[in-house]
C-alpha cells in the first residue's frame, strides 16, 4: 500500500475530482494524494502487467491498486506528476476515466475462455461493449455513475447492474441419455431444478432423466451437475438486457435489475445487437435523467411506460412477473401515466 | 520448428477499438517463442476461436487440489483436446489478494515471474469474488506454482462449498466516508475462517464483503452472505461554512434539487441563511448528501457497521438482498473487531448446521424465518430489521408467548439504556 495511504489511513478529510479519471483526496494532516484511474482488459498477459509496473515505478512510487471492477489506480503525491502520468497511460493504450458520473468498466465473468457452463464469452463481450462506451468512460457526463454487468449463464456471476447484459437460454436442455447414468448424480440434479421439471425415467432401457418441457424455465441449473443436459445452443442461447439494479443504499434502497429486452442474438465477435440496446438505454438516460438519479431511480420517477417510449423498446407479456411471490411487481394502485 | 499460430479471424476483430484487448495480450504470450507457455497459448487461441465460431464452450471440470487444501484450484480440461492438445489442461489458481487490492510493483513482478515459469502468463485482476485468477496451469505445475505463491505469503482462496475470498472497498485507506477499518475487518474475519475456506465442508459457498459506508463500493448487500456496511450512530458532522460555499457554487435551487429534495427521508432542509438543518433522527445514513457536499458533510464520530446476511445471486430461487441482523455494531477497538469475528463464526456455524445441501444463507432464512436465525445467534429483534411489520394474519400468538417477548424487549431496552 502506498506510504501516504498508510500514514493517513482513517484520517481523510474530503475529496474532489479535478478532471475525469482523477480523484484528489486531502487528509486532516494536510497530505494530498491524486489518484489516476485507468481501464484494463482484466485478463492481462505478463507483459501488460509489467508495463503497468513500469508506469507505477516511474510515476507512482511503485504502488498500485485495483478496483473491484478491474480498473487500476495510481496514487501520486505530487500534482505535477498527474498530467504526465495520464499522458503516459494514454500513450500505452490504457483509457483514463471511470470516475464520478461515467460508465465505468463492466463487471466481468469468465465465459468461453475459462468457465465450464458459459452460453457466451465474457472478456470478448466486455471488450466489444467498452469499445463502444469508451467515450463515456473517459468523460463524466452521465446523470450519475453507471455500472454495467455481464453474465454468461443464468447463474449471473456478473451481479446486479444499472444495465445488465445476461445470457438467456430459450430452449429446455437436450439430454444425452447415453451419458446420464454414468455422469449425473440424479437426485441432486432433480433437487436443483427450481420448478421441479425433472423426473427420473428409463430411456432405451437405461436409467436417465426426463424434463417436463412445459414447466421448464430454461434456467440451466441442471447443466452444472449434469453436463449431458446440454442447455447451451449456438442459436437458441440468446442475450437479454436488464436495467435498474443497484447495490448501494444511497438515496433509494438497493434494487434488483429488471428485464427490458430479450431474444437478442448471441453474436460474436462484436455482439452489435446487444450493444445497440445498451446504447439506446444509455442515450435515453443521459438525456432525460436528473442529476444524481441512477438508472433505476430515473425510471421510478418517469415510470415504465415512459421508459419504453423513450428507449423505443417494445413491451411484451414476458415483462409481466410470473415467478411465485411476484405479484408485488404488479401495479396495485390507480396511479397510471400517459 | 515453432508451432504455427491458428487462424483467428473472429478474435482478430477484438483487437480493434480503443479499449485494451485481452486478445492482443494472449497473442503476445503465444508468440513468445521459447517460453514454456507459448505453444499452449497458441492452442488456447485456437480453442477460443472455435468457441466463437460454434458459439459453444468447451471446458469441463475435474478434481485438482494442492497438498493440504480441498479447494482453491479450478480445474479445466478441454473437450476439444484432439484439435488443440497443448491447452488441454488449463487450470486456474484462485489466490487471495491483499485487502483493498493494494500492491507494490515488486509483488506484481514476482507474480509475473512465477506465472511465466509454471503457468500461461495470463492473470486476471480480479475475479468478482476478489481473487487473483492465475489462469492456465497444467496439472503437474499446480503444486509448485502454489508453493512459490505461498512462499511470498499468498494463500489460496476458496472454491466449492466453502468460505470464499473476500473483498473490501478502498475505505479508510483513501476515503473520507469510511466508518471503520475495512482492511482489518476483512483480514480478521478471513483469518479466523481459513479452515472453512481451505476444506470445503459447508452446505454451500459463504462470502463476506466489507464496505465502509452505504455507498457499498464492494457490492456487499447483493453479493455477500455476510455484508459489513459502515455507518454511524450519532449526528453527522456539518461544516456550515462549507455548506454556504456549496450554496454559492450550485445556487439555492441547485442545492434544493440536488440535495434537499433527494434525501430519501426528508431529513434535510435549507435554512434562510444558507446553512443546513439536519434531522438526524430521521436520517438513514444513505450517504447521498455527503456524496454531493464532500467538503461540508462527514459521517458522525460514533462509527461502526450494520451487518446484513443472506445476499446472493440467482440460483435457485432468484436474487436476494442481505437482511439486517445487527443494525449497528461499534467498530473502534480490538474488542469490537473480535466481536465481529465471533458473529461471523456464529453465522457460519449456524449455517453449517441448519442449511440444506446447496442452500445459501439467504435461502435458509427464507425457509426458517429470520426469527429462528436470530434466536440461533442470540440476537434480539429490532425494528431496524424490517421495512414494516407483518401484514399476513396467519400467525399464532399464544397469550403468554406475547408477554414473554414483551419482557425480552423491555429487558433489552433497559440494558441498552445503562
Ligand atoms: C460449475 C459451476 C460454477 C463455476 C465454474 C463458477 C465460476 C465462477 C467464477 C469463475 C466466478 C468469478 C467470476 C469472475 O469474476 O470471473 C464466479 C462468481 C460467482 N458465482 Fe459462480 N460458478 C459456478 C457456479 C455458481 C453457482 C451455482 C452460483 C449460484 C449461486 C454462482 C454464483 C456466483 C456468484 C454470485 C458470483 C459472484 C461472486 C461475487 O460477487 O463475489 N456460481 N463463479
Ligand atoms: S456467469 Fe455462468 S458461465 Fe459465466 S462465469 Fe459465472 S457461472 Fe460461468
Ligand atoms: S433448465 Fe432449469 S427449469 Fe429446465 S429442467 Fe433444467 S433446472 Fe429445470
Ligand atoms: S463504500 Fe463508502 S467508505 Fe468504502 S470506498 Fe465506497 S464511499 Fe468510501
Ligand atoms: S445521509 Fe441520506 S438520509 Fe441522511 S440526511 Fe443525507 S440524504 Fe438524508
Amino acid at each position: 500500500m502506498h506510504p501516504v495511504l498508510v500514514e493517513n489511513k482513517g484520517n481523510w478529510k474530503w475529496h474532489d475530482r479535478p478532471q475525469p479519471g482523477v480523484l484528489h483526496h486531502v487528509s486532516y494532516s494536510g497530505d494530498e494524494v491524486w489518484t489516476v484511474k485507468a481501464g484494463t482488459q482484466r485478463q492481462m498477459d505478463v507483459y501488460t502487467v509489467r508495463k503497468l509496473c513500469d508506469i507505477a515505478d516511474q510515476f507512482a512510487d511503485g504502488y498500485v491498486r485495483f478496483t473491484v471492477r478491474s480498473n487500476i489506480e495510481f496514487m501520486v503525491t505530487d500534482e505535477k506528476k498527474v498530467q504526465p502520468l495520464i499522458d503516459k497511460l494514454k500513450a500505452e493504450g490504457f483509457p483514463v476515466g471511470g470516475t464520478g458520473n461515467s460508465v465505468t468498466m463492466i463487471s466481468h465473468t469468465q465465459g468461453w475462455l475459462h468457465c465450464d457452463i458459459p452460453g457466451t464469452d465474457a472478456s470478448g463481450v466486455v471488450k466489444s461493449l467498452m469499445d463502444e462506451l469508451h467515450a463515456e468512460f473517459i468523460r463524466e457526463e452521465m446523470p450519475n455513475r453507471v455500472k454495467i454487468t455481464t453474465s454468461c449463464c443464468q447463474i449471473n456471476c456478473g451481479g446486479q447492474g444499472d444495465i445488465a447484459v445476461n445470457v438467456q437460454h430459450t430452449k429446455p436442455p437436450r439430454i444425452n441419455h447415453d451419458l446420464v447414468a454414468g455422469v449425473c448424480e440424479r437426485p441432486s440434479v432433480i433437487a436443483r431444478c427450481p420448478v421441479a421439471a425433472i423426473r427420473p425415467a428409463m430411456v432405451n432401457g437405461k436409467p436417465s432423466l426426463e424434463v417436463d418441457e412445459k414447466k421448464c424455465v430454461c434456467c440451466g441449473a441442471c447443466f452444472p451437475p449434469c453436463p449431458p443436459m446440454q442447455i447451451n445452443h449456438p442459436e437458441f442461447t440468446r442475450v437479454a438486457i436488464w436495467v435498474g439494479g443497484k447495490h448501494s443504499s444511497t438515496r433509494s434502497k438497493p434494487t434488483f435489475h429488471k428485464l427490458v429486452a430479450a431474444n437478442i442474438p448471441n453474436n460474436p465477435p462484436r455482439w452489435p445487437e446487444a450493444a445497440d440496446v445498451v446504447k439506446r438505454i444509455l442515450r435515453a438516460y443521459k438525456e432525460d435523467a436528473k442529476a444524481w438519479e441512477r438508472v433505476g431511480e430515473w425510471i421510478d420517477r418517469v415510470g415504465w411506460p415512459r421508459f419504453f417510449e423513450l428507449t423505443g423498446l417494445p413491451f411484451t407479456k414476458f415483462h409481466l412477473e410470473t415467478w411465485k411471490g411476484g405479484r408485488p411487481a404488479l401495479n396495485a394502485s390507480a396511479q397510471v401515466r400517459f | 520448428m515453432a508451432k504455427q499460430m491458428h487462424k483467428t479471424p473472429m478474435l482478430d476483430e477484438l483487437e480493434k477499438g480503443p479499449w485494451p484487448s485481452f486478445i492482443t495480450g494472449i497473442k503476445r504470450l503465444a508468440q513468445s517463442e521459447g517460453k514454456p507457455y507459448a505453444d499452449m497459448m497458441k492452442d488456447l487461441l485456437g480453442q477460443l476461436e472455435h468457441s466463437y465460431e460454434t458459439r459453444l464452450g468447451y471446458w469441463k471440470g475435474g478434481a485438482i487440489s494442492v497438498l493440504g487444501y480441498g479447494g482453491g484450484v479450478i480445474p479445466r480440461f478441454s473437450e476439444v483436446a484432439d484439435k488443440f492438445p497443448l491447452s488441454s489442461e488449463f487450470h486456474t489458481l484462485r489466490i487471495m489478494p491483499p485487502a483493498g487490492m493494494h500492491y507494490d510493483t515488486k509483488t506484481l513482478r514476482k507474480f509475473c515471474d512465477i506465472w511465466e515459469k509454471y503457468g500461461s502468463g495470463l492473470i486476471a485482476f480480479h475475479g468478482q469474488s476478489g481473487d487473483i485468477m492465475f489462469q492456465g496451469c497444467r496439472s503437474e505445475n499446480v503444486q509448485p506454482a502454489f508453493d512459490e505463491f505461498n512462499e511470498m505469503g499468498f494463500d489460496l482462496g476458496g472454491a466449492g462449498p466453502a468460505v470464499r475470498t473476500s473483498t473490501s472497498c478502498v475505505g479508510a485507506a483513501r476515503c473520507e466516508m469510511s466508518c471503520y477499518d475495512e482492511q482489518k475487518a476483512l483480514r480478521e474475519c478471513i483469518n479466523s475462517t481459513l479452515d472453512d475456506m481451505h476444506r470445503p465442508a459447508l452446505p454451500y459457498k459463504f462470502k463476506f464483503k466489507f464496505s465502509g459506508c452505504a455507498n457499498d463500493c464492494s457490492n456487499a448487500i447483493h453479493r455477500a452472505d455476510m455484508a459489513v456496511i459502515g455507518t454511524w450512530a450519532d449526528d453527522m458532522q456539518v461544516d456550515q461554512a462549507e455548506v454556504k460555499n456549496y450554496v454559492k457554487k450550485l445556487g439555492r435551487k441547485g442545492i434544493i434539487d440536488q440535495v434537499i429534495s433527494m434525501c430519501p427521508t426528508r431529513a434535510l432542509s435549507l435554512n434562510d441563511d444558507d446553512t443546513l438543518d439536519v434531522d438526524n433522527r430521521s436520517c438513514v445514513r444513505c450517504m447521498h448528501c455527503l456524496n454531493v457536499m464532500t467538503k461540508a458533510l462527514k459521517p458522525g464520530k460514533k462509527r461502526g457497521a450494520a451487518i446484513l446476511v443472506g445476499g446472493k445471486r440467482t440460483l435457485k430461487v432468484g436474487d436476494m438482498l442481505g437482511s439486517v441482523v445487527v443494525p449497528f455494531m461499534k467498530l473502534e477497538d480490538d474488542e469490537d473487531y473480535e466481536a465481529l469475528v465471533e458473529l461471523g463464526q456464529k453465522i457460519i456455524e449456524f449455517f453449517a448446521e441448519n442449511a440444506l445441501e446447496h442452500e445459501r444463507v439467504g435461502e435458509m432464512i427464507a425457509r426458517i424465518g429470520l426469527g429462528t436465525l436470530l434466536e440461533g445467534l442470540e440476537i434480539g429483534v429490532d425494528p431496524n430489521m424490517i421495512n414494516h411489520p407483518r401484514t399476513n394474519s396467519y400467525v399464532r400468538i399464544d397469550g403468554d408467548d406475547w408477554e414473554a417477548e414483551v419482557e425480552k424487549w423491555n429487558e433489552r431496552k433497559a440494558a441498552a439504556a445503562e
